[in-house]
């Protein structure tokens, strides 16, 4: 038993970090709320030329030959860092898909080229379908590839987070012949966890990032004389934030692993997961918004952004609920009511 | 990232399940009452006899010398085994870790065999009247006695865990009247038959006589008796804080084997419970889940040589309030059967709630959390 990450895996990790840091700060966020496509301009290649994009395919297919594992780590800094980009659907879900069904857009994927997105069966609305090369569309039959031009999006309303760009598939309108299969029942399954598990992580990533946004606030803001982090009730919305993070993350490391060693108890350490992180970020939100008072609630001010994320998260991909009806299945049987 | 365990570890869970199921006593009354606490003894002594009481310590004193991890297997075995809680764990997960680390070799050599044996049996002498989450008030002073070498100690202690059974005290004495607060303070064992001490048990919530209050009038300790340094036993006594609020005294298994029964109860009960109780079941098994892979990943950091420090506050809340839930859920269960107060159930919800209460109650963690571990301002 040795639950931690190597040295190139954190060096990796600290990279995107630094991408980030620099490429996608909140202006960066901000503008994708007003621009077209919802997405940032040149993150996208940045990701892509370190790799990141392709990082779950072969090197054979122009990826990195690396785990979810590997992955996992680089997830979490685009949720802390909000990035508008549909990176869980391409990297954790859309390349390790098209890779393993050798499909000719596999390299495309990997280096970036283009950008996939995703429509499984349980994951909610697709997003940013309109940006997309190829929509993977979930039908009884399995996963197909198809070209977003032949699968009737539809444009869906005013997304909470306004860098979101949200439609539904008709999945009827996905002719077999049309778009070719690249993955059958169990490939679907795995699919919808990485992309679940990916999602997670990144509501990990917003946890943090609300967290360390509401410390430096309370350290500068001053009331009755005297910072109002110094104020008890204050340290304990913020304790409990930080408590709710500290208990999810390694749940979303675990679930990270699981999938990667293809262990039976997947499903399980997927949903547990998704649930803890949810609810972490949801909490840490809600703390955050109430710690900064005003200020927080108004919409010049940079918190919103990252609160509207992990509202648009929380949901997406199977809601905290939903995972632990999954878990409730495995450990207590069906559910008869 | 290896999340299966060593064909080693997977040896020592084996070896442990195997003795645990043959040996662990089955229907043992509370060891928190004088006759519950004498047959706890017996199974104290078995354990050591068989070097199960202290299994991370190093042989010579009676241990295994198991790792860190080898150490949370055998607390998931021996919770899930069904055994009992530990009368000796204040001696051997509290002072213990503190004499490996202060004590001078010949205060390990005196002191850790026989704790392991449970032939002395101590108690922590810290609260006072005055002095419970400000502990740093403690008043219980110690006076320089020169000619004899050594401190007279007079002053009270109060809530005293097993305090009435116990052979020994450790504690925290006024040693520096002029130094402020937690300046002065110097880290003191005392035997409880020394002259001029009186011990009075008293009930705690559930009735059981686990409390103590523990009297000092002019009590002798020898300078072989003060752990660490005079005048550092704020420091000294920190080092058992954190084992105390972290891992060692309250590791994943008792969760999970908590955890465990609430789904057995809910396989009994649930078909005619309210739903929402299918829910919460589900929560209390991934919380403990969390709070289990949690510590895998504490361990592997403290096997790296990190020092885990204030964060060990974040597991202090998380798993007392765990286990107040896992009750909570429990009782709604079983519903008006939960009056019984034979119920396991209702006996563990009162020991439960006591939880966030004892080392260091959970607001004082949570002041410890933001200060120390997100570093936010103290005043």
């Amino acid at each position: 038993m040795r639950f931690a990450f190597t040295d190139d895996q954190l060096a990796f990790r600290d990279a995107v970090r630094e991408l980030l840091a620099h490429e996608c700060p909140p202006s960066v966020v901000r503008d994708a709320w007003v621009s077209g496509s919802g997405r940032t301009e040149g993150v996208w290649a940045h990701l892509g030329g370190m790799g990141v994009l392709g990082l779950l395919a072969p090197e054979s297919a122009g990826g990195l030959g690396l785990s979810d594992v590997d992955l996992v780590l680089i997830l979490e800094e685009t949720g802390y860092a909000a990035l508008p980009e549909p990176v869980v659907e391409h990297a954790a879900v859309g390349v390790p898909l098209l890779a393993s069904a050798g499909h000719d857009a596999a390299t495309a994927a990997a280096t970036g080229e283009i950008t996939v997105t995703t429509a499984l069966a349980n994951q909610g609305p697709t997003a940013y379908a309109d940006a997309a090369a190829l929509v993977l569309v979930e039908r009884a039959d399995g996963v197909h590839a198809a070209a977003p031009a032949a699968v009737g999006l539809v444009a869906r309303g005013t997304p909470v987070d306004g860098s979101r760009r949200l439609f539904t598939v008709d999945r009827a309108g996905v002719g077999a012949g049309l778009a070719p299969v690249v993955a059958r029942r169990e490939g679907a399954a795995l699919a919808f966890d990485r992309g679940a598990l990916g999602t997670a992580a990144q509501l990990v990533g917003l946890a943090r990032r609300m967290i360390d946004m509401t410390v430096g606030y309370t350290k500068d803001r001053t009331q009755f004389g005297q910072p109002i982090g110094s104020f008890q009730a204050v340290k304990h919305h913020l304790a409990d934030a930080r408590i709710a993070l500290e208990f999810a993350r390694p749940l979303v490391y675990r679930a990270a692993w699981v999938v990667a060693a293809g262990e039976p108890s997947r499903p399980v350490d997927v949903s547990m997961a998704k649930a803890r992180a949810s609810e972490a970020a949801l909490l840490a939100a809600r703390q955050a918004l109430q710690c900064h008072g005003a200020i927080g609630y108004s919409y010049e001010y940079d918190l919103h952004l990252y609160m509207k994320r992990a509202w648009a998260l929380a949901g997406a991909w199977g809601d905290a609920a939903w995972h632990r009806a999954r878990v409730g299945r495995a450990i207590l049987g069906p559910d008869a009511s | 990232m290896d999340l299966t365990f060593t064909p080693d570890e997977e040896a020592f869970r084996d070896e442990c399940r195997r003795w645990l199921h043959a040996n662990v006593p089955r229907g043992l009354p509370s060891g928190d009452t004088r006759e519950g606490f004498a047959l706890h003894l017996d199974w104290e002594r078995k354990l050591f006899d068989a070097r199960w009481a202290v299994v991370s310590w190093p042989e010579e004193y009676g241990g295994r010398g198991a790792s860190p991890m080898e150490w949370l297997i055998f607390e998931e075995e021996y919770y899930r085994a069904g055994g009992p809680q530990r009368v000796t764990q204040n001696g051997i997960f509290l002072l213990a870790p503190t004499v490996f680390e202060f004590g001078t070799k010949a205060q390990q050599d005196r002191i850790l065999p026989r704790m392991a044996a449970a032939e002395d049996l101590w108690c922590q002498g810290w609260s006072e009247p005055n002095a419970g989450s400000d502990l740093a008030g403690i008043q219980s002073r110690g006076v320089r006695d020169d000619e004899r070498g050594g401190w007279r100690l007079s002053g009270q202690k109060t809530w005293t865990t097993r305090g009435a059974f116990c052979t020994h005290l450790f504690g925290l004495f006024r040693t520096d009247p002029e130094a402020e607060r937690h300046r002065g303070l110097t880290y003191l064992l005392v035997p409880l038959d020394a002259p001029g001490v009186t011990v009075r048990g008293f009930g705690r919530l559930d009735g059981d006589e686990g409390f103590a209050e523990v009297f000092l009038d002019d009590v002798f300790v020898p300078d072989d008796d003060v752990l660490g340094e005079v005048n550092q036993g704020w420091s000294v006594a920190m080092a058992t804080t954190s084992a105390e609020r972290g891992l060692t005294l309250r590791s994943p298994g008792r969760f999970m084997a908590t955890a465990a029964r609430l789904v057995e109860l809910w396989r009994e009960r649930g078909a005619s419970a309210d739903p929402a109780l299918r829910d919460a079941v589900v929560r209390a098994y991934i919380d403990a889940q969390a709070y289990r892979w949690q510590t895998f990943q504490t361990v592997t950091r403290m096997t790296d040589g990190e020092n885990v420090g204030a964060e060990s506050s974040l597991t202090k809340v998380f798993w007392s309030e765990l286990d107040v839930r896992m009750h909570e859920t429990a009782l709604e269960l079983l519903g008006a059967d939960a009056e019984l107060d034979d119920s396991a159930w209702t006996r563990g919800y009162q020991f439960a709630l006591s939880g966030p209460i004892y080392a260091g109650t959970n607001e004082i963690q949570r002041n410890v959390i933001a200060e120390r571990v997100l570093g936010m301002p103290r005043r």
